[in-house]
C-alpha cells in the first residue's frame, strides 16, 4: 500500500491520493475478478489461502510435537532410571488390545486420507461424508477399546495413587511411575482422539451441504493433517509401552 | 499449486499395507530378544511408519519448502530436547563429587 502510494507521488507521502485515481484502480478489481465466495479477502487466490492454512496447521502440529515431546522425554527419563521395572509394568499390558487399536487407528488414517481425496476430486457429498463417518466409526472403536483397558486398571489395582497395589511388583516405585506415564500420555492421546471426533463431526455436516470440491477443502485438509497427527503419536506410543516387556523374566 | 496435488488412491493402499506390515514386524520384533537393540528395531520402524504418514498422507511430499522447513524444525527442537536432557542426566556421577 505505502509502496504504491510512493510511486502514485514520488518525494511525497503526505499527500493524499487523488480521487480519480481511487475510483479507476478501486472498483475494477471486483468487477475484473469476481472471486470465490469462500477467498478472505486478505488473499490473492484460493491456492494462496490453502497454502496458508496448511502452513499454520503445521505450525500448530509442531507445537503439539513439544506438548507429547515433554512426555516422552519424562518417559525416556524413568525408562533410563528404572529400566526393569518398565519392562514388568509394561509386559501386563494387552499386546492384542494395543495391536488391535494400532491397526484400527492407521485404518482410520487411510479413510481419513480417502476423504481429502474425495474432497479435492469433487466427488458427491455423498461420499466425502461417508468416508468422514468411516473414519469418526474407527475412531470410537479406538476409544472403546481404550475404555475397556482402562476399565481393567481400574479393576486390578494398577491405576496409580491410594488404590495402587504394590504387594504384586517386584519394582513396585518404577511400575507405579510407568502407569503414571501410561495414564497420562494415552489419556492426552485419547482427549486428541475426542477432540477429533468434534471437529469430524461439523466436517461431516459440512460436507453434507455440499461445500467441499475441489476449489474449496482447505477444512478437510486440515482436519485430515491433524487426525494423522494423533495417529503419529500412537505410532511411537505404542511399541514404547506396550512391547518393550515381552522378554521380561522374573528373578 | 502444491497442497492441489491428488494423489492416486493405489498409493494410498500401497501405504496403509506397508503401515500394517509395520505394525506386524513390531510386534514380532518384540518377541526376540535383541538387548539394546529391541529398542533400536522398534523405534525405526516407527520412525519409517511416522515417515510414511507424514509424506503420503499428510501431503508433505507434495508440500512447498517452506512446509517441509517446518514440519523438520518440529522434530529437530524434539530431538534437542531428548540430546540436551539426556546429556545431562546419562553423564550424572562421571566426575567424582558430582551429583548421581
Amino acid at each position: 500500500m505505502l509502496k504504491g502510494h510512493a510511486e502514485h507521488f514520488p518525494g511525497s507521502i503526505h499527500q493524499p491520493p487523488l480521487a480519480s485515481n481511487v475510483d479507476a484502480i478501486q472498483p475494477g478489481v471486483h468487477i475484473e475478478h469476481p472471486h470465490h465466495p469462500k477467498l478472505q479477502h486478505h488473499f490473492d487466490d484460493m491456492g494462496q489461502q490453502a497454502e496458508a492454512s496448511t502452513l499454520g496447521m503445521w505450525v500448530f502440529l509442531v507445537t503439539e510435537i513439544m506438548f507429547f515431546g515433554g512426555l516422552f522425554m519424562a518417559y525416556l527419563l524413568y525408562r533410563w532410571q528404572s529400566p526393569a521395572a518398565f519392562q514388568e509394568a509394561s509386559a501386563h499390558l494387552s499386546i492384542g488390545w494395543g495391536g488391535f487399536n494400532t491397526a484400527v487407528l492407521i485404518f482410520s488414517s487411510l479413510t481419513m486420507a480417502l476423504a481429502v481425496r474425495a474432497a479435492q476430486t469433487s466427488e458427491s457429498s455423498r461420499t466425502q461424508v461417508g468416508w468422514i463417518l468411516i473414519t469418526m466409526f474407527l475412531g470410537v472403536v479406538f476409544l472403546g477399546v481404550k475404555a475397556i483397558e482402562y476399565t481393567e486398571k481400574f479393576r486390578d489395582h494398577i491405576v496409580p495413587g491410594p488404590y495402587f497395589d504394590a504387594t504384586k511388583w517386584e519394582h513396585p516405585a518404577g511400575v507405579e511411575m510407568f502407569y503414571s506415564l501410561y495414564f497420562c500420555m494415552t489419556g492426552l492421546h485419547a482427549l486428541h482422539m475426542i477432540i477429533g471426533l468434534g471437529i469430524m463431526t461439523w466436517l461431516a455436516i459440512m460436507a453434507s451441504k455440499r461445500t467441499f470440491n475441489a476449489e474449496y477443502y482447505t477444512p478437510v485438509e486440515v482436519a485430515g493433517l491433524y487426525w494423522h497427527f494423533v495417529d503419529i503419536v500412537w505410532i511411537f506410543l505404542f511399541p514404547l509401552l506396550y512391547l518393550i516387556g515381552r522378554h521380561y523374566h522374573h528373578g | 499449486m502444491s497442497a492441489g496435488h491428488v494423489a492416486p488412491k493405489s498409493l494410498y493402499y500401497s501405504v496403509f499395507l506397508a503401515l500394517l506390515i509395520g505394525t506386524a514386524l513390531t510386534v514380532a520384533v518384540a518377541f526376540v530378544d535383541l538387548g539394546a537393540m529391541n529398542n533400536v528395531a522398534m523405534l525405526t520402524i516407527a520412525c519409517v511408519k511416522a515417515l510414511l504418514v507424514i509424506l503420503f498422507f499428510m501431503h508433505v511430499r507434495w508440500g512447498t519448502r517452506l512446509t517441509w522447513v517446518v514440519v523438520a524444525s518440529g522434530f529437530f527442537w524434539l530431538l534437542i530436547l531428548f540430546s540436551q536432557t539426556m546429556s545431562d542426566f546419562a553423564t550424572r556421577g562421571w566426575i567424582a563429587g558430582t551429583l548421581k
